[in-house]
């Protein structure tokens, strides 16, 4: 558990801040200039609010009488330019961590190397790396030093598409394999719904919305805050049996959807990305359609938003789904509160287990 | 060799690597240390600090000389001082030759080495710390290896520049052949001297030499270091 509650005056920017994230990876979100980075730097110690009550675990880090120093906060950081140190190799990148790590019975090298790939780098300089390999490197070597919380800073952004869907699988494996409560800072919605159980949203140096994802990214309020082409809900769905086609049956409180490519085995729990902009509404039966990805839903609320759209909330059993439609869809439909829809899923993507 | 040099040519020689060595050896720990103060540290009296470390450069070297002759001279508060707890007598000494050196070179060493300091990436320290890396390992560890060409570029800057020094030399040390005459007063007294040119000459030749060797030695293994920090392959 990491508990944070800050205050820290920049030059024409108010940074407060307060969140309590569970273990798990907890999402810190928010568009450049937020304040993700700094609390994140707060966190690590390498900045010092002027007030500021942060516990990792119950061990206080900073109060008002006390500031641990960075090197004894035990928090690994996963910097955004991964900050490797030029002039050692691989493994003396890992060793230079695991001399503080050891000390405290941290994880052995060969086990952080298989389980982020490293093994054929090790003697290796960083010089030539490529982004995806520096970045497994920089979460390695955090990993290394024991850690009691890890920070990821937009372990993303100096990564292309391919290169961060090399990484995901990692964090993935890094937050089932070890207890250990993670802050992701991002403002890639897609990692962080993929990643994220928990949300801390911020805007202008404050938190805007704090909870579990699933609630938050269902919520039409923050679809703003999101972005209209990237908000969208996340639901709960079970793996089922692949047909003879390719298409895998994944079971949701909204009825079937059908999936392709590669998907956890049959009998899982996974997550579904449902992003609004790909969502359509009809009313009635529909036939002669191509769309196989159809749920019924009822309508809970709408909420205009921009100009001409409307965000409707719609309810699967116990869930919730975001679509974005035209106010003037919304009007010829007849939406309101209670009635049955049926969504059309045009695109839906697994968001991790 | 020997019959080309002259053994008082050879004194001078040995006499100024000797002062030089010790200058550059003894001024290197505390340069480093006020070269990290001034690149890292922000505090009252940062100018104050840097403004004494230059004034060396500033001064004339002979005003230099004569404010060492006066601090470090027999009756000088840090003269008496040395000499009657550690029996250390520095004024018209060779050691005292390398104590003018390491002063007259102290602006340059650490100029050189601020700069590498500077050039430092401070993230990487940052990162080092939150492995748990505490401040002196976190400076022996990245900060002095990463900055190691401009250490030794301004190791070898301070050698040279000790080597060459003559007027603070000759004001603390004066000039006493076999014992405090270095390559530029040995020049300087040649030149006093009639016919006293050839020598002269001599010693201007292995000034030369020596001033060549040092540099393309030390541009050598800058190159070397440089190559490996940037970036291990």
């Amino acid at each position: 558990m990491i508990e944070v509650d800050l205050a820290h005056d920049f030059p024409g920017f108010a940074l407060r801040v307060g969140f309590a994230a569970p273990s798990g990876i907890t999402a810190l979100f928010g568009p450049s200039g937020s304040g993700k980075s700094s609390v994140a730097l707060a966190l690590a110690g390498l900045l010092r609010p002027n007030r500021a009550v942060i516990r990792l675990g119950g061990r206080v880090l900073q109060d008002e009488t006390t500031f641990l120093p960075p090197q004894a906060r035990r928090i690994g950081v996963v910097f955004q330019d991964h900050r490797l140190f030029p002039h050692l190799t691989v493994k003396q990148n890992l060793d230079y961590a695991r001399r503080f790590g050891t000390a405290r019975g941290g994880a052995p090298l060969a086990e952080v190397a298989d389980l982020l790939g490293l093994s054929a780098l090790l003697d290796r300089g960083t010089a030539d790396l490529s982004g995806g390999e520096r970045a497994r490197v920089a979460i390695g070597r955090a990993l290394m030093s024991d850690p009691a919380a890890l920070i990821l800073d937009e372990p993303f952004a100096a990564l292309d598409a391919p290169r961060r869907a090399e990484i995901l699988p990692y964090l993935e494996t890094l937050r089932d394999r070890y207890g250990l409560p993670m802050l992701l800072i991002s403002h890639a919605l897609g990692e962080v719904a993929r990643l994220a159980r928990t949300l801390v949203v911020l805007q202008a140096g404050k938190v805007a919305a704090f909870g579990r994802a699933e609630a938050l990214l269902s919520d039409p309020s923050l679809v703003q805050i999101f972005g209209t082409g990237e908000a969208g809900a996340l639901i709960a769905a079970v793996v089922g049996a692949r047909a003879a086609d390719g298409l895998t049956e994944v079971t949701t409180a909204g009825g079937p959807v059908f999936l392709a490519g590669a998907l956890p085995v049959q009998g899982s729990a996974i997550r579904l990305r449902i992003r609004a902009q790909d969502v359509m509404l009809a009313v009635g039966q529909i036939g002669g359609i191509s769309a196989l990805n159809l749920l019924t839903a009822e309508v809970e609320a709408l909420a205009p938003e921009g100009e001409a759209g409307m965000i409707v909330v719609l309810r699967l059993g116990e869930e919730r789904l975001l679509a974005r439609v035209t106010r003037r869809s919304a009007d010829a439909l007849g939406l309101a509160p209670g009635l049955r829809v049926q969504a059309i899923l045009k695109t839906v993507a697994l968001a991790g287990g | 060799m020997t019959d080309w040099l002259a053994p008082s040519d050879w004194q001078a020689l040995i006499l100024s690597l000797k002062v030089a060595s010790l200058a550059t050896l003894a001024s290197l720990p505390f340069g480093i240390w006020i070269a990290w103060i001034l690149a890292r540290k922000s505090f009252p009296g940062h100018d104050i600090l840097n403004g004494l470390v230059h004034l060396p450069l500033i001064l004339p070297p002979v005003a230099t000389g004569y404010l060492l002759l006066i601090a470090f001279g027999k009756h000088g508060w840090a003269g008496a001082f040395l000499h009657e707890h550690f029996g250390i007598v520095l004024a018209f000494r060779w050691t005292g030759a390398a104590l003018a050196g390491a002063v007259m070179a102290f602006p340059l060493l650490v100029r050189a080495i601020r700069l590498a300091f500077e050039a430092v990436d401070p993230g990487l320290e940052a990162a080092a710390a939150t492995l748990g890396a505490g401040r002196m390992t976190v400076f022996f560890s990245v900060s002095l290896p990463l900055a190691l060409p401009g250490v030794l570029a301004g190791a070898v800057m301070g050698f040279a520049k000790a080597m060459g020094e003559f007027g603070a030399t000759i004001t603390f040390v004066a000039n006493i052949p076999g014992q405090t005459q270095t390559l530029p007063t040995a020049i300087y007294t040649a030149l006093a001297v009639p016919g006293g040119e050839t020598q002269a000459a001599r010693l201007v030749g292995i000034s030369v030499l020596f001033a060549m060797l040092a540099l393309i030695l030390s541009e050598m293994l800058a190159r070397r270091l440089a190559a490996r920090i940037r970036g291990r392959r």
